[in-house]
């Protein structure tokens, strides 16, 4: 069985960033509302939950389906760290 | 906005929702409001000749719900509603309420209110859901005119909290209560309006789409340009061709077809850049690419 190494935040931030420039061609600081820059509207904001969900293999519900995960790149890092972090502890 | 919707989904409570839902047809629209039932806790019976285009309406329930949660639109802490998916609207047939949601075809919409109109009790009303075709017209199908009602909730319907509802000629005024009543218990508020094509909302807006995508077929300006122009000067909250995309393209030229032949006003013919793109199959968001490519996600 091999064991895929768990991306640092580093990482995720970085994938995240491009997805976002990518999809709305501007690039994002860490601490940018993305939905205050007027270039995405709230619909933009399932995409991130589908990319997030399908990028870094986690499922985000419950309290967690919050907008205010979503506004910055960095939110969205500690959201996708925090679940990852306990799926592992789940699994054990 | 959000604030407002979560207000208003929780005004009724649990033992307050009485009603059942039957949905016709698994579309755009017809998920939308199995989405707004479902996460509201009524329960719902979505009916589709298709049975892979109900597989597909499941998983897009299933991600309308979380959509509708992240936005905070719906009722905290209510369980959501039984969906059940058949081909078959006998299945249905002891629904409170019939909202019909099928393409914006006619004589389409007439076969299947026809039908359905025929299985459900006296007094449901049975809603067709149309953002342009008169009541009155496909009233001459369903078995029981005065059950007969119109709606035209906008896309997405878990959050929009306004349904324009639209009176025909032959609708009873206890169909235009039970109806009332079926909005609340999903949280909406009815703005009741006369029967013309398009009522209110398409008459004036799909003409004004359909100038903004004649506007960008003459190079005036691209997508983003208009579309900036009218969130950033004008303070709407989406752009027209964005707009249109929401909506669905192939929609949208229905729609002005519908317009065009029942009032005769140029401006409502479908501009050519606009059947191109259904030509092409680029419907807009739902296919993943109309004016704006969606990175090949349909959403």
């Amino acid at each position: 069985m091999t064991t895929t190494p768990e991306p640092t935040a580093d990482v995720i931030a970085e994938r995240i960033t491009r997805f976002l420039e990518e999809r709305t061609k501007i690039s994002f600081a860490v601490d940018t509302d993305v939905f205050a820059s007027g270039s995405v509207n709230s619909l933009f904001a399932m995409e991130l939950v589908v990319f997030l969900e399908e990028s870094f293999d986690v499922e985000i519900g419950g309290s967690d389906l919050r907008l205010d995960n979503m506004r910055t790149v960095r939110s969205m890092t500690g959201l996708v760290q925090r679940l990852r972090d306990a799926d592992e502890d789940g699994h054990g | 906005m959000t604030e407002n919707m979560t207000l208003r989904g929780g005004a009724v409570s649990e033992e307050q929702r009485t009603h059942r839902l039957m949905v016709l047809g698994a579309g755009v629209m017809g998920v939308g409001i199995a989405t707004l039932g479902i996460g509201s806790g009524l329960p719902v019976t979505l009916v589709d000749v298709d049975e892979g285009k109900l597989g597909q309406a499941r998983r897009q329930i299933r991600r309308e719900l979380k959509l509708a949660r992240l936005m905070g639109a719906l009722p905290e802490g209510t369980a959501p509603g039984e969906l059940t998916t058949t081909t078959s609207a006998k299945e249905g047939a002891a629904a409170t309420a019939v909202i019909e949601a099928v393409t914006e075809l006619a004589e389409v919409k007439a076969a299947v209110l026809a039908e359905v109109s025929a299985l459900v009790a006296p007094g449901t009303p049975v809603v067709s859901n149309t953002s342009s075709i008169p009541i009155d017209e496909l009233a001459d199908a369903v078995a029981r005119p005065e059950d007969f009602i119109g709606t035209h909730f906008m896309n997405p319907p878990c959050l929009i909290p306004t349904v324009e509802v639209i009176r025909g000629k032959r609708t009873g005024d206890a169909v235009e209560a039970t109806l009332t009543s079926v909005l609340a218990e999903l949280g909406r508020t009815a703005l009741v309006v006369a029967d013309n094509p398009g009522f209110v909302t398409s008459r004036v807006l799909h003409p004004m789409l359909n100038d903004a995508i004649r506007v960008v077929r003459e190079g005036t300006a691209p997508p983003e340009t208009v579309d900036a122009l009218f969130e950033g000067c004008l303070g709407h909250r989406t752009g027209p061709l964005r707009t249109a995309d929401l909506i669905g393209l192939d929609n949208l030229a229905d729609s002005l077809r519908v317009l065009y032949e029942r009032t005769g006003d140029e401006g409502c013919k479908p501009d050519q850049l606009l059947l191109d793109k259904v030509q092409a199959g680029h419907f807009g968001r739902k296919t993943g690419r109309g004016f704006y490519d969606y990175g090949g996600h349909a959403s």
